[in-house]
């Protein structure tokens, strides 16, 4: 009897469940009903307000869908489905469980439009609704939403979720979250002080934020108490500041590095100022558009891999043009360098028209492989993966640099050339063929930090424009033949900028340092690392 | 009287012919665009008495160059900077000149200062309605700069290709500041608009035929202080700076003293051309500063021949009736017809045109010389050859001194 | 090796200065043509913009002469490039003016460019129509211009993004890249602003050079700008080249379109077409055209262009709808004019209606600006914008801004007996000769 018992009531219980779950369901699936007739932005927010309300988990995935253009309604009759793309029709999805549920035409289906308050309303919604959820991350994430966005109808659930919160960083950040709640409701003011005091505590700029806010409408010693957490933010804030802008002009400094070593090379070791350089850094940005180009057409799986692709390839590209142009031109005007410089500006113009010609005048769409976008937080400091990588690059190349003139033969003969080109001929060195290498070598390399900008800027045939300006001040002012001497200013001259760009603004800075390096030659006329000797005339 | 005096000093023919010339030409082309009806096959119409007054005011841009590079050595790749510089100073003139005729009608402040709700005219701006501290700024102001820039540059002996990369350096910062809309310069729009020169419409076709004919009597005068100063002994010693500058320091000269003079005048000669530029072009802008525009005088002159006199000036007229005519002949493609040109050039004509020219007939007249052995024949210059420098007896008796 | 003698090295260089300049390019004139002139530069920083231009013109030359021409003859069209080298702009249009004898200038972007060649057509007496959005502040007898002025394109975003719609934003960043169109239009928005009851603390105002590459200083300064309290919105005046880095940046470092939105007014399909669009959906553009408006013009127009252009991911751009707009306006005056006669024209044109290609009609104003529709879109992940408000009516361009002290009691009326550009309506006098 008592088994039979307790089977039914087990029975019952599932019915229950499946009811309920059953009732949940329609409940969602009347809300999304909703969204299929509304009308206008306002009233997609309002539906979107109501199925977060539900508290039910299932909602996020709709939503999510939503937020990022995925939802659609079929015309027929006005059913609701997350729509994938498939080749050139749609995919279908059941917005609920997530079943697929055939394909359609996309003349059948109306995207159901958002606006940025829609994908605001949408992720206040999912925050809440995640609280409770499984994955650890999406809880964080949660958290991160409430905490942006305080609510102190969401006390009572935060404090729920802490209290069975077994992750360390979640609950943290859940604490922090229901401090922000508390600040913004009506609670004690002991309460209230203890949430300031743990705000304050944290010292980021979202801290900031929430407390200037509450002291806007605060009074007495909460006020104060309010007060005193600002300015001692707004002192950690400052020390950032600075380790921030160090940061900025590393990689700057990285990037002018990458832009003007070839040029140092060339120069060091021929003595000519090639004016097409910047046009070998538009090559190799070229080449990776090129690259990633092919890949999406025949391979879109191989993207993330289109940069370590692209990088051989730009360097040969733009090592064969170099060596071409040396060649070319530049082998005729041996011992005339400002003869060199004229005709390689004529070089220049010849390949942007080119290019031009090729692709077109307008800008080229090079895209960021995923480990290339976004950022991460090193305390306060904001660093983003493609400014970290391009240092970690410039560096490697740098590295590479050194190697290849200190340890290998070709170096030594290239060392050779730039101290004494007599000699070395003397020596038997065959100076034209370390000439043409040498161009190789640094138009190569130019080619490759085409690459790596065509992360950062435009790719467009007026690239190398922009970057040959800087190039020559870097190796001007570093000096010629040592490789640390273009190290040394590059980055100089990248943190100078950047730290005379608060003050005085990008433009006037840019002409302060340049200015200064007028100034610096005159002391020093051969750049920081100048070579010395009897062999070096002008 | 400056031809008497220039003659007495036995200038060269051909520049004397090029004088000749211009004078010839600052007053007829004037006169055949205002005297004849249009449709007389001699007219020479407005647009091409504008055009032709534009390049050569691009020629004494190119001969001041050909002054501080051809003669002194110094390849300044920054000359646009000192072009912009007396531009600016005319314009700021033509500006004043505007006065209420103006888009807000406002007698002080011209257009760009009022919709930039500027209060008053800046220092900077007085006295330029006056035209002859305009016309002294035109010459100070681009001498000054090279001045200041020389001394410094050259004091610290700061050679060849590291000079040419800071004058790079120069006209790019002039170029950053300008384009900032808070100098007061007009910002990156410059100054336009200009109504009145001197009392006369800026855009009649008598100004125009005045200013054109006011442009070639300039490079006139420029040729002739080139020609002169480089005939004279400061311009033998420049020419030596310009080849041997160690060994001339050496012997006692000072080479920073003689480059800067001839610096400093080729400024002041190309601050005139900017400013004769200005009235004809109806703009300044600062995209003058450009580097890459610099650049292109050097390519003008190069392609005229750098260090006669008369080379630049045809190279400049040359390259910019074959850059407008390519930009509309071959609209799509001129560049790299241009681009071919620079590279040609430098390549097979590295004396440019002139020069080549010239090694032809010097070359002529030596293969004329060997051929015949008659009257034609050069004359015989003495050879005297030193007696052989026995070397030093290895005695180990008798010591020599220490070298 | 062969040694390369000195006369062979002279000859080489005779033949090849020979050939280059005796390049046969110039077409004869045929006379029965009415000539047209495309001045937009096709190579130099600009060309990136203005060589679509000129494919824009070319195709709508061609349509119209599929349709008869004009006044019965076939239109020639005239293409210089002058390279955006500003003086070479007004050496070209005396060239199109005097030596080719065009009836209508269609060209310039830049407002130097344009302003280098007023004195021109002033002079000449010829028409020139001007595509682009600029910052108003002129009205010029022979130039009519098809572009939006600040109250078309400024105002309207800046109302769209104050309204909840919008996001109810408080707190404002005025970017913009340092030269005029920004600077006037940044000082027409706090004006506006100001008169809106926004405190001057909540405006911040930074300009950067052209092509500003390095981003990181400033967008680290607009994210602490935004994190006091306050919805705060990003106005951008940034032009053309310098957009991409500082897009990139702003994705880089997290800042989200619903958090900080950033309207840019220089900033179309073109442009959207060499950027990475994934990390810029949200953000938003004020247009008087998209690309994704849909109705029939629109999308016979585009079908048109890709087969013009023989390219079907070719994009179609606001200044190409101005082109599209100014040349039928043209095209209507002259017929209506029944002659090219530029004077004609000027008095013919005012008035004339057309259909532009966002679903309605534009008018051609006395003041020579046109009337037009103001679009607030989203960048969508294609590259395209989805419009997400717009004006409910036309607006009117109007080029003497209400906002800035000296020009709020300017009017501009080319209609005789007026025939003026800046009428002082408090004066009662004409400005001068000042503007012709």
């Amino acid at each position: 009897m008592t088994s039979i018992k307790t089977v039914l009531a087990a029975l019952v219980a599932l019915l229950c469940l499946a009811g309920s779950a059953a009732a949940d369901d329609a409940a969602i699936r009347a809300g999304l009903a909703k969204l299929a007739t509304a009308k206008g932005f306002a009233e997609i927010e309002t539906v979107v307000r109501e199925l977060g309300a539900t508290g039910d988990p299932a909602v996020a995935k709709p939503l999510a869908a939503l937020a990022d253009g995925n939802l659609y309604v079929r015309k027929s009759d006005s059913s609701v489905f997350i729509g994938n793309e498939a080749g050139g029709s749609l995919a279908l999805l059941d917005p609920v469980t997530g079943s697929a549920a055939g394909t359609a035409a996309k003349g059948e289906m109306t995207k159901i439009r958002v606006n940025n308050a829609v994908r605001r309303a949408v992720r206040e919604a999912a925050g809440s609704l995640t609280l409770g959820g499984e994955d650890a991350a999406a809880r964080l994430s949660a958290a991160d939403a409430l905490f942006l966005k305080p609510d102190p109808d969401a006390i009572e659930a935060l404090d729920a979720a802490i209290a069975k919160e077994t992750d360390a960083a979640a609950k943290a950040r859940m604490e922090q979250a229901r401090a922000a709640a508390v600040l913004v409701s009506d609670r004690s003011e002991a309460e209230k002080s203890a949430a300031i005091r743990l705000i304050a505590g944290l010292g980021s700029r979202e801290a900031l934020n929430l407390l200037t806010g509450f002291e806007a409408s605060a009074s007495g010693a909460l006020k104060e108490q309010a007060a005193a957490g600002i300015s001692s933010i707004g002192s950690t804030l400052m020390a950032w500041d600075g380790a921030q802008n160090v940061w900025y002009g590393i990689s700057l400094g990285s990037v002018l590095l990458l832009a003007a070593i070839g040029l140092a090379i060339t120069f060091g070791v021929m003595g000519v100022i090639n004016m097409a350089h910047g046009e070998m850094v538009m090559l190799g940005a070229y080449t990776t558009f090129v690259v990633q180009e092919m890949i999406r057409s025949s391979a879109p799986g191989l993207f993330d891999w289109s940069l370590a692709i692209a990088l051989p390839c730009a360097f040969l590209v733009a090592a064969a043009v170099g060596v071409a142009i040396e060649r070319g031109v530049i082998r005729f005007l041996y011992g005339r360098p400002l003869e060199t410089l004229l005709a390689t500006w004529g070089v220049s113009l010849i390949l942007q028209q080119g290019v031009r010609t090729i692709f077109g005048p307008t800008n080229r769409e090079v895209g960021n492989p995923s480990w290339m976008s976004g950022g991460f937080e090193l305390g306060q400091l904001a660093i983003t993966w493609n400014r970290l990588w391009i240092v970690v690059f410039s560096l490697a190349v740098f590295a590479l640099l050194l190697f290849i003139s200190n340890r290998t033969a070709w170096g030594l003969q290239m060392r050779a050339v730039t101290q004494n080109r007599r000699m070395a001929a003397s020596m038997g060195i065959r100076t034209p063929w370390v000439d043409a290498f040498t161009f190789g070598l640094g138009s190569g390399i130019a080619g490759i930090a085409g690459v790596a900008l065509s992360q950062i800027g435009n790719v467009s045939p007026n690239l190398g424009q922009g970057y040959i300006i800087d190039s020559f001040m870097v190796v001007v002012f570093g000096g010629v033949g040592n490789l640390w001497g273009t190290l040394l200013g590059a980055f100089s001259l990248g943190i100078a900028n950047k730290f005379l760009e608060p003050y005085a603004g990008a433009v006037l800075g840019k002409i302060i340092v340049l200015v200064l390096i007028i100034l610096f030659i005159q002391k020093r006329p051969r750049g920081l690392f100048a070579l010395k000797g009897r062999a070096v005339e002008a | 009287m400056i031809t008497a005096r220039i003659l007495a000093n036995g200038l060269d023919r051909r520049i004397a012919i090029f004088l000749a010339a211009l004078v010839a030409i600052a007053i007829v082309v004037p006169a055949l665009n205002l005297l004849l009806p249009p449709d007389n096959p001699l007219h020479v119409p407005t647009h091409v008495v504008a055009l032709f007054g534009k390049y050569l005011c691009y020629a004494l841009l190119a001969l001041s160059l050909d002054l501080a590079w051809g003669f002194c050595g110094i390849l300044s790749l920054g000359h646009g900077a000192f072009f912009a510089l007396g531009g600016y100073a005319m314009g700021m003139y033509l500006m004043r000149q505007i006065g209420s005729r103006g888009v807000y009608g406002n007698p002080e402040l011209p257009d760009f200062m009022v919709f930039l709700n500027w209060k008053e005219l800046p220092w900077y701006w007085y006295g330029f309605d006056q035209f002859w501290f305009a016309a002294i700024m035109v010459l100070l102001v681009p001498g000054l700069l090279a001045f200041c820039f020389g001394w410094l540059a050259f004091r610290s002996r700061v050679t060849g290709v590291y000079l040419s990369i800071i004058t790079q350096a120069m006209t790019y910062a002039l170029l950053l500041a300008f384009f900032r809309n808070d100098m007061g310069f007009g910002g990156n729009n410059g100054l336009t608009d200009f109504k009145d020169i001197l009392g006369f419409n800026v855009q009649s076709a008598g100004t125009r035929g005045a200013l054109f004919a006011a442009s070639a009597l300039f490079l006139a005068l420029g040729i002739a202080v080139t020609a002169t100063v480089t005939r004279s002994k400061l311009g033998k010693l420049m020419v030596a700076v310009r080849d041997a500058e160690s060994r001339t320091r050496f012997i006692g000269w000072r080479p920073e003293r003689i480059k800067l003079f001839g610096f400093t005048l080729s400024a002041v000669m190309a601050g005139v051309a900017g400013a004769l530029y200005v009235p004809q072009v109806g703009i300044i802008n600062p995209s003058e500063f450009a580097p890459a525009n610099s650049i292109e005088v050097v390519i003008w002159t190069a392609v005229g021949g750098r260090g006669t006199i008369v080379g630049p000036v045809i190279g400049a007229v040359l390259v910019n009736w074959a850059k407008s005519w390519f930009t509309v002949a071959l609209p799509d493609m001129w560049l790299f017809a241009l681009g071919a040109l620079f590279v040609a050039v430098t390549l097979f004509l590295p004396r440019g045109i002139v020069g080549m020219w010239d090694q032809w007939r010097s070359g002529r007249k030596d293969r004329r010389a060997a051929r015949g052995g008659s009257a034609e024949a050069t004359v015989e210059t003495p050879v005297v050859r030193a007696k052989s420098v026995s070397a030093p007896a290895l005695d180990a008796a008798a010591p020599q001194p220490a070298e | 090796m062969f040694k390369i003698t000195t006369a062979t090295r002279h000859l080489i260089a005779s033949a090849t200065m020979a050939a280059t300049i005796s390049f046969a390019g110039v077409a004869g004139a045929q006379d029965d043509t009415i000539k047209i002139g495309i001045l937009h530069s096709l190579s130099g920083t600009m060309a990136i913009s203005e060589t679509t231009l000129k494919d824009a013109m070319l195709m709508l030359i061609d349509e119209q002469n599929k349709k008869g021409g004009v006044l019965g003859k076939k239109l020639e069209a005239v293409v210089v490039d002058p390279a955006s080298d500003w003086p070479l702009f007004a050496e070209k249009a005396r060239d199109l003016i005097s030596k080719d004898k065009v009836a209508a200038v269609f060209g310039c972007w830049t407002s130097v460019s344009r302003k280098s060649v007023l004195p021109v057509f002033a002079e000449l007496n010829s028409l020139l129509f001007y595509p682009v959005q600029y910052e108003g502040e002129e009205s010029q007898r022979n130039v009519f211009y098809t572009g939006a002025a600040p109250n078309q394109q400024a105002i309207p975003a800046v109302d769209y993004l104050m309204s909840e719609d919008g996001g109810s934003v408080k707190r404002w960043v005025l970017a913009g890249t340092d030269y005029v169109y920004p600077q006037t239009t940044n000082k027409i928005l706090q004006a506006y602003l100001e008169a809106k009851g926004v405190a001057k603390d909540d405006i911040m105002v930074n300009y950067t050079p052209f092509g500003h590459s390095d981003w990181q200083t400033i967008v680290s300064d607009i994210k602490k700008f935004g994190s006091a309290g306050k919805k705060t919105a990003v106005v951008s005046t940034i032009n053309g080249d310098a957009n991409v880095p500082f897009y990139k940046e702003l994705a880089n470092q997290g800042i989200k379109a619903e958090d900080i939105p950033v309207v840019a007014f220089s900033v179309g399909e073109e442009e959207l077409a060499g950027l990475d669009t994934g990390p810029l959906v949200g953000h938003l553009t004020a247009w008087n055209y998209f690309q994704s408006v849909d109705n029939e013009a629109n999308a016979e127009f585009i079908k048109t262009w890709q087969a013009f252009t023989k390219n079907d991911k070719r994009v179609t751009n606001d200044p190409m709808e101005a082109h599209y707009i100014g040349f039928n306006m043209w095209v209507e005056a002259v017929e209506k004019a029944g002659t090219t006669d530029p004077d004609a024209v000027i008095d013919s044109i005012v008035g004339v209606s057309v259909p532009n290609l966002s679903g309605g009609y534009s008018t051609m104003m006395p003041n020579h600006h046109i009337t037009k529709p103001v679009l607030i879109g989203e960048i969508q992940a294609d590259g395209q914008m989805e419009t997400v408000w717009q004006t409910s009516g036309l607006v009117v361009g109007d080029e003497w801004s209400d906002y800035l002290p000296d020009s709020k009691d300017l009017i501009a009326d080319w209609r005789k007996p007026m025939s003026c550009g800046n009428f002082n309506v408090v004066t009662g006098k004409c400005g001068g000769q000042g503007t012709n």
